[in-house]
């Protein structure tokens, strides 16, 4: 049972400088930020909605569509990258049949790219929900996102 | 006697009943390279194996000790024995460890990495004697993988807090400042400030509120020191941060930390409840004047935000933009409060300074570069993970004899990041210290070292960071958002092939007037990456300008496969793994590859190479070199 974007105003002040730990927690809770959360936040803040818009959308980390079942991050780092990555991107793309930043149509997973998950001696890295992967290669990459499906 | 006190007596007692265990002790580096090669899923067949055979043991999840390649690391301390170290455990072996030394009691030397201690087993090397690891110094990472970052007990007993407690008990904020001086630290977020410059300026403006951040933005993609040590050694960073706000007379403190780093998070949110629980954080600290609390503030994805004063607008709830300076935020910053912003690394440093004065921390590194650094030497590196060197340490010591070379031919070193350089094998001899690299046209940045080998592309590389600058640059100001915008265009057409002489001109105008009009760091040193190539490897945007030729064979416009029909033995592995059906043949005859049909995927390349019978039978081919 998800937590109310009332219980999540309890926990924040009203001050302008709780507006991106809000939308942190909204996105935690729902998965993304939609367009009436937005609304509840800027009443809940006294901010234009303009303006709660404009700093969500200045961050990647937040989005307002509804995220798919399994969220796949890519690493391009640059370890990654120079550990072909951007093949693994490729691969993605392909395989799922979306761009980056996209979910497939049957909302099983999003695709994204992130800029470094930290674990960058064992890379190329890819992320699927919680668990990161490392060292990973076109046809084990291939091979894994069927445990997804 | 206070409850501190009392703590650090207790875990004087359990530390030393720790070292001296009666049941064996399993130590598992559950850091988030652990966890990525598999660690967690080890941890439980640990606990299975346990209570299956109902022997006794301790097991603790301690943070990374450096060599990352060799990760998951198991280690063994059986009573009355030394600590012995296991890398690469997987199913199969974890099961045969077991046996050997928990359950036999004798270490298994053929899959041991070493041991720690002096006196150990016949066939075991000691740790510290690896090659990885012997050159280096362990000042910040001194608890790294050997403390369980989750006690705080195992810090108080291994000196934790003492530097802090020391500067309150026994010293004034000026004398802290002081002491910062004389051992010459310099911040290590990227520019080498000295630290206690910008302090005793925050200290001197005048304000009853002032604020200290940690930075734990970490943007340089690539680079993960800062999120070792916060996952190893938490209380180290914390520690730092009482002695920076106590010099300071902040009451404050912030982490700004990115989100995309959840286990350090969460480490330092359990961390910030022990120090409350032990009367180390809130009001009047130890009995004396000094208050502070600590919070977090996770970041939101934007690797301007690790710049100062856009930092502050992102924890002000803003746009992460930065302003120009002055003011400088050691005057006016958070909520227009004097604010001073320190890198994870520099404060993980000063609880050493203070614990053992300055004196003993200039032994460390040179004149105007004193101390320690730790990097994340990465890319095509044999030996691969986290290390700290003393500073002014050559290029070719750290690449070859602790990262243990490179895997085919070394091309170049990226030292910086984004904002910084890359280096080609002319400097391998360049000392590594904030003035040398500034001079050959880098910059020490955070600690990232990317290392590259022939089959790199150069080019390729610097549309890569030219790329990454131009998508987070924050659109301020123009010769920012619309220079790097140009720059990239430019480098897509050399990588395509399409790129004409004039192209390098170009990019060095665009490069120069960037650095010199862009409003912050960002954009100032956005151009490095591809100035610096252009000098070192000028050769090779030729190649890809006149030649068509991508020696590395990255550049796909440039590339080829081709199947070797004497190599070829009919496997059919390639057939089954390519995505587009190019790959055609009878089993046991030579397959045929239809070059209108590939699509460069790799796919074949790979499984040829590792799984296939003949194995390197698909080649990748470039553009012909000059004759
Ligand atoms: C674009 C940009 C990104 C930066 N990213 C980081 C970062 O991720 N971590 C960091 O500590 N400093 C970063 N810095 C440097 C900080 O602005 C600042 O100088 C540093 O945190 C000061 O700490 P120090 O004095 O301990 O080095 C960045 C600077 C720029 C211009
Ligand atoms: S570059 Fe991919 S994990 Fe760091």
């Amino acid at each position: 049972m998800p937590e109310t974007i009332e219980a999540i105003f309890k926990k924040h002040g009203r001050t302008s400088d709780e507006l991106i730990p809000i939308l942190q927690d909204v996105q935690k809770e729902f998965g993304y930020i939609a367009q009436e959360s937005l609304k509840k936040i800027s009443r809940y803040l006294k901010l234009s909605e303009n303006l709660v818009f404009g700093v969500a959308s200045f961050y990647t980390q937040f989005r307002f569509t509804e995220p798919g079942k399994h969220a796949v991050k890519v690493c391009l780092g640059t370890a990654c990258h120079v550990r072909g990555g951007s093949t693994l991107l490729d691969t993605l793309e392909r395989g799922l049949g979306i761009s980056c930043g996209e979910t497939t149509e049957d909302r099983r997973f999003d695709l994204e790219r992130v800029a470094c998950l930290g674990c960058c001696a064992l890379s190329p890295v890819v992320q699927i929900d919680r668990d990161i992967y490392s060292r990973m290669s076109v046809n084990r990459l291939t091979e894994l996102l069927k445990k997804y499906e | 006697m206070n409850k501190l006190d009392k703590e650090i007596t207790l875990a004087k007692k359990k530390w030393a009943s720790f070292q001296d265990n009666k049941e064996p002790i399993i130590y598992i580096g559950a850091a988030s390279c652990g966890r990525a090669a598999g660690a967690l899923d080890l941890r439980t067949r640990i606990n299975d194996f346990i209570e299956e055979k109902k022997v006794k043991a301790t097991i603790i999840e301690v943070g990374c000790i450096g060599p990352c390649y060799l990760e998951p690391l198991i280690d063994i301390k059986m009573p009355g024995q030394p600590r012995v170290s296991y890398n690469n455990v997987n199913a199969k072996t974890l099961s045969i460890i077991l046996k050997s030394h928990l359950i036999n009691g004798v270490a298994h030397a053929k899959l041991a990495l070493g041991h720690f201690g002096k006196k150990g087993f016949e066939g075991i090397p000691q740790f510290y004697e690896l090659p990885m690891l012997k050159p280096q110094v362990r000042v910040v990472l001194r608890n790294c993988g050997l403390i369980d970052p989750e006690d705080i007990d195992q810090y108080l007993a291994v000196d934790g807090y003492q530097g802090f407690i020391k500067a309150i008990t026994t010293m004034t904020p000026d004398d802290v400042i002081g002491v910062v001086r004389q051992a010459g630290l310099r911040g290590r977020g990227g520019a080498g400030f000295p630290t206690h410059k910008k302090w005793a300026v925050c200290r001197n403006s005048p304000g009853d509120q002032k604020y200290l951040i940690c930075n734990a933005d970490e943007g340089d993609p690539g680079a993960f020191m800062n999120r070792s040590l916060i996952e190893s050694d938490p209380h180290a960073v914390l520690e730092g941060m009482l002695i920076a706000g106590y010099a300071i007379g902040a009451s404050k403190g912030i982490v700004y930390i990115r989100a995309e780093y959840p286990l350090a998070i969460e480490r330092l949110k359990f961390a910030i409840k022990q120090m409350k629980d032990c009367g180390l954080l809130g009001k009047n600290i130890l009995r004396s004047d000094f208050s502070f609390d600590i919070r977090i503030k996770e970041g939101a994805g934007a690797f301007v935000c690790g710049e100062e004063t856009a930092l502050i607008g992102s924890i002000e709830g803003k746009r992460g933009m930065p302003k120009s300076r002055p003011p400088f935020p050691a005057i006016s910053g958070l909520f227009g409060a004097p604010t001073i912003i320190n890198n994870v690394e520099t404060m993980g440093t000063l609880p050493n300074i203070l614990r053992n004065g300055a004196e003993w921390y200039t032994k460390f590194g040179k004149e105007g570069n004193r101390g320690t650094k730790t990097f994340s030497l990465v890319g095509k590196i044999r030996r691969p993970g986290l290390i700290e060197v003393q500073l002014g340490t050559s290029l070719r010591e750290i690449i070859f004899d602790i990262g243990g070379g490179v895997q085919k031919n070394f091309k170049a070193i990226q030292t910086g990041g984004p904002s910084g350089g890359c280096l080609s094998e002319e400097f391998l001899d360049l000392a590594v210290d904030y003035e040398s690299l500034a001079a050959a046209g880098s910059i020490m940045g955070s600690g990232g070292l990317i290392v590259m080998d022939e089959d790199t592309c150069i080019v390729d590389l610097a549309k890569y960071f030219l790329d990454f600058t131009q998508k987070e640059s924050c659109g301020k100001c123009v010769p920012c958002r619309v220079g790097t915008r140009h720059m990239v265009e430019i480098l897509e057409r050399i990588t395509h092939g399409e790129g004409n002489p004039e192209d390098l001109l170009a990019l060095r105008t665009l490069g120069d007037t960037i650095k010199k009009g862009a409003l912050c760091g960002l954009g100032q040193t956005a151009p490095n990456p591809v100035l610096t190539t252009l000098r070192y490897f000028r050769n090779e945007y030729l190649e890809h300008i006149n030649n068509h030729r991508c020696r590395a064979t990255v550049c796909k416009e440039l590339i080829e496969y081709r199947v070797i029909k004497e190599k070829c033995t009919g496997c059919q592995s390639c057939v089954r793994v390519c995505p587009t059906g190019a790959i055609t043949g009878p089993r046991s005859e030579p397959h045929n590859l239809d070059l209108t049909k590939c699509i460069k995927c790799r796919s074949c390349y790979e499984i040829c190479r590792f799984d296939a019978i003949a194995g390197d039978a698909i080649v990748i081919q470039t553009g012909e070199k000059k004759s």
